[in-house]
C-alpha cells in the first residue's frame, strides 16, 4: 500500500469538517487527528464515526504527539493562527493556514504551487482569494499596465460560519492583497455580499479590471486554459461569463459548485479553499512519498 | 404649551448620499459644500454624505465616485455646526481601518451600519467601533421587505445588543405599501427598546405615505431627501414631509421655508435630473430589486438589447440582495441569448 502523510485538522468548524470530508478520499493523506476545543458537536462526532483520532485540546494535543503529525492544516482564525504558527515552527511541522493571519506565503496552487513546495507555512488566502486570484494573475499576465482589479464574491449566507462573519474586514484585507501581489494591479478592491436566498445560491465571484488595451481573445484563451488547469482539483469551477468588455472594464464572472462534502453543493466559498489546501498538501506528500513507491 | 407636547421625529436626510446614486457618485465639491450650506440653514438634524452605497464603496460593482468619501466629508463638515453630519457603511464593501476611521477622524457625528435585513451579525464589529468613538450610532437593515416581521425583530435585537442606539428599516427596492410599514414598524416598536426608523423609495409612489405609515406605527427617525433625490424613483421628498409632519402635529425641529428654500437650492445646484417614477422603476419596485440597480440595468440592457423590464423581474426571481450589480450582465448576456434563439 502507499504510505500516506499524516495529517491534523486544527479547528473543528465548517471549514475543518469539511477538509476532514475531503481527505478521507485522498490517495495521498491520512487525517490522524481532527482537533478542536469542545468534544460535543455533532462534527466530532462525524469524525467518531469516520474513525479518526479526536482531542478537543486544541494545539496542545499537538505538541503533546507531534510524531503523530507530517503536516497540519491550521482552521481555527486568524488570531489564534498567529499563536499557533511559532509552535509549529519550533515542532517543525508544514502548516497550511486556512485563517486569513497572513503569516505564511500566499499560495493558490493553480499559479504558484511550485514556490511554494520548499516553505514550512503557506497561506490560502481567502475563499474569495482562490476564486478570483488565478483570474486576476491571468490579466496581469496578458496585460503589461493592470491599473484596478476588482472582485465581487457572492456566498449563500447559510455557508458563512460565525467566524467569517465576524472576520469580514479580515477577508476584504487579505484579499485585495493577493489580487494586487498576484496580478501586479496597482490597486485592488474585494467585496463580499451573502446572499440568504432560498433554494441557496452557489459562489459566485466577479473579476473586473482596467487596463490601458484590453486583450480579450488573448485573455479569452489563457482564461479557459487556466480554468482547465483549475478543474483538475475544484472540478465545480464554471466559467459563466466569458471575459468581455463591458462600460469600459473587462468583466468574466465564475460560479464555483461545491462537491457537497460537509454542506451541501451551494457551499462553494468552503470547497474551493479546501479543494486548494488538499492540492498542496497532496503536491508536499508526492514530493516526500510520490518517488519512493511511486512505481 | 401645544409645543411642549409635539411628538420629536428625527428627520435624516441622506440627499448627498442616496442622491450619489442618482447622479452616478458625481457630486462635485461645490454642488456638496452648496447643499451643506443650506441644510445647515434649514436645521436639518442629519446630513449624510457618501457613497450611495456608502463609505468605501466606490468600484466599478456600484459606481465610482469622482470625490472620495473622505473629501466629501471634509468638505460638508466645513459648513455644519448644528447639524451633524452623517456616514453610511455596509461591512462586505468597506472596513474599520479603511474607511471607518478616517471617516470618523474627518469629522462624522453619526454612524450608520447596514446589512442585508437577515444579516445583522456582520455589523456587531462596525457598530461596537463606532460606539467606541462616541458617535451617534444607528443600524439599517436593508431591502427589509424581504423578511417577515419576525425575523426583522430578530435581526434588530441583535443590533441592539452590539450597541446600535437606534435601527433603521430601509424599503431599498420601494416595495411597501402602507400596511406592509405599518404592520412591521409597529412590530418592532413594541418589541425593541432602542428608537425604529425608516427610509423609503418612491417606486409605487408611496414614499410619502408610507413615511406617515411609519411614523404613526411609532418610529421616531424618518429619512428624506431634497426633492426625493435618490437611488431609482428615489427618496421621499424632504420638503414634503416636513410639511406633511408639520401638518400631523410633529416636530421635526427643521424650518419650513428653509427646507423649501433647501429643496429650490438642490433643485438648482445638485439635481442633474429629476426622480421620476418611470417603467423600470415601477418594475424595479414590484419586483423588490434593490434601487440602485437601475442605471447598471438600463445601461447594461441597452447594451445586449434586452428588455430592461425582464431583467428586473428575473433580478427578483433570483431574490438579488444590494451589491450584486454583477448578475446583471449575467441576466442579460442569458436573455439575449434566449431571444436570439427564438429567432433562429
Amino acid at each position: 500500500m502507499r504510505k500516506k502523510m499524516k495529517v491534523a485538522i486544527l479547528g473543528g468548524g465548517l471549514i475543518g469538517t469539511d477538509l476532514l470530508v475531503k481527505i478521507m478520499r485522498s490517495p495521498w493523506l491520512e487525517c490522524t487527528g481532527f482537533i478542536s476545543r469542545n468534544l460535543n458537536s455533532s462534527r466530532m462526532l462525524k469524525a467518531i464515526n469516520l474513525g479518526v483520532f479526536v482531542s478537543d485540546k486544541g494545539i496542545g494535543a499537538i505538541e503533546e504527539n507531534p510524531d503523530q503529525y507530517d503536516l497540519i492544516f491550521d482552521a481555527t482564525s486568524a488570531a489564534a493562527h498567529k499563536i499557533h504558527a511559532p509552535i509549529f515552527e519550533k515542532l517543525r511541522k508544514i502548516v497550511i493556514d486556512l485563517t486569513p493571519a497572513k503569516i505564511g506565503k500566499m499560495c493558490v496552487p493553480a499559479v504558484n504551487i511550485s514556490e511554494c513546495l520548499n516553505l514550512n507555512n503557506v497561506n490560502m488566502i481567502t475563499c474569495g482569494g482562490q476564486a478570483s486570484i488565478p483570474l486576476a494573475y491571468t490579466i496581469g499576465q496578458v496585460h503589461k499596465d493592470v491599473k484596478y482589479i476588482e472582485v465581487v464574491s457572492t456566498i449563500s449566507s447559510r455557508s458563512a460560519g460565525p467566524a467569517t462573519r465576524a472576520n469580514l474586514d479580515e477577508y476584504i484585507d487579505t484579499t485585495e492583497n493577493g489580487i494586487k501581489h498576484f496580478s501586479s494591479a496597482e490597486k485592488s478592491k474585494a467585496i463580499l455580499i451573502l446572499n440568504p436566498a432560498d433554494p441557496c445560491i452557489n459562489m459566485q465571484t466577479t473579476v473586473c479590471a482596467i487596463v490601458s488595451k484590453p486583450e480579450i481573445n488573448k485573455l479569452k484563451e489563457e482564461v479557459h486554459k487556466m480554468i482547465t488547469f483549475l478543474k483538475t482539483y475544484v472540478p465545480g469551477y464554471e466559467l459563466v461569463v466569458e471575459p468581455t468588455v463591458e462600460d469600459n472594464r473587462i468583466f468574466m464572472m465564475i460560479r464555483v459548485n461545491g462537491l457537497g462534502d460537509f454542506l451541501p453543493s451551494y457551499a462553494g466559498n468552503l470547497d474551493i479553499i479546501n479543494c486548494a489546501a488538499i492540492a498542496m498538501a497532496e503536491k508536499y506528500a508526492i514530493q516526500k512519498y510520490g518517488e519512493a513507491h511511486g512505481k | 404649551m401645544e409645543n411642549n407636547i409635539r411628538k420629536k421625529i428625527l428627520i435624516t436626510d441622506p440627499t448627498l448620499r442616496d442622491g450619489s446614486h442618482a447622479n452616478q457618485h458625481q457630486f462635485s465639491e461645490k454642488q456638496i459644500r452648496s447643499y451643506s450650506i443650506a441644510a445647515e440653514r434649514a436645521r436639518i438634524p442629519i446630513l449624510e454624505v457618501g457613497h450611495g452605497n456608502g463609505i468605501g464603496a466606490s468600484s466599478l460593482q456600484v459606481g465610482l465616485s469622482s470625490v472620495n468619501d473622505l473629501d466629501m466629508i471634509r468638505f460638508a463638515r466645513e459648513h455644519l455646526q448644528n447639524t451633524k453630519l452623517g456616514i453610511f457603511m455596509i461591512p462586505g464593501f468597506a472596513t474599520i481601518k479603511k474607511d471607518l476611521r478616517p471617516a470618523i477622524d474627518a469629522g462624522a457625528d453619526v454612524v450608520r451600519i447596514a446589512s442585508h435585513c437577515t444579516e445583522a451579525d456582520i455589523t456587531e464589529r462596525h457598530i461596537g467601533y463606532a460606539r467606541e468613538r462616541g458617535k451617534l450610532t444607528h443600524g439599517c437593515l436593508m431591502s427589509s421587505h424581504m423578511a417577515s416581521a419576525e425575523t426583522l425583530i430578530e435581526e434588530c435585537k441583535k443590533m441592539e445588543s452590539y450597541g446600535a442606539e437606534g435601527v433603521i428599516l430601509m424599503d431599498s427596492a420601494g416595495n411597501y405599501l402602507p400596511s406592509d410599514v405599518y404592520e412591521k414598524v409597529s412590530a418592532l416598536v413594541k418589541n425593541i427598546h432602542i428608537p425604529i426608523g425608516f427610509h423609503a423609495h418612491n417606486n409605487l409612489s408611496m414614499a410619502v405615505a408610507n413615511s406617515v405609515a411609519a411614523v404613526e406605527a411609532g418610529a421616531l427617525i424618518v429619512d428624506g431627501t431634497s426633492r426625493g433625490f435618490g437611488a431609482g424613483a428615489g427618496n421621499t421628498p424632504i420638503e414634503v414631509l416636513v410639511a406633511v409632519l408639520e401638518k400631523m402635529g410633529y416636530d421635526t425641529g427643521i424650518d419650513l421655508y428653509k427646507i423649501l428654500d433647501a429643496s429650490e437650492i438642490a433643485d438648482k445646484d445638485i439635481l442633474n435630473s429629476k426622480p421620476t417614477i418611470d417603467s423600470t422603476s415601477i418594475v424595479s419596485g414590484l419586483a423588490g430589486v434593490f434601487s440602485a440597480f437601475k442605471k447598471h440595468v438600463i445601461r447594461v440592457s441597452a447594451e445586449y438589447n434586452v428588455d430592461s423590464r425582464d431583467v428586473f423581474f428575473e433580478l427578483g426571481r433570483r431574490k438579488v440582495v444590494g451589491g450584486q450589480e454583477d448578475l446583471i450582465v449575467e441576466i442579460a448576456i442569458e436573455l439575449s441569448s434566449k431571444e436570439k434563439s427564438l429567432r433562429i
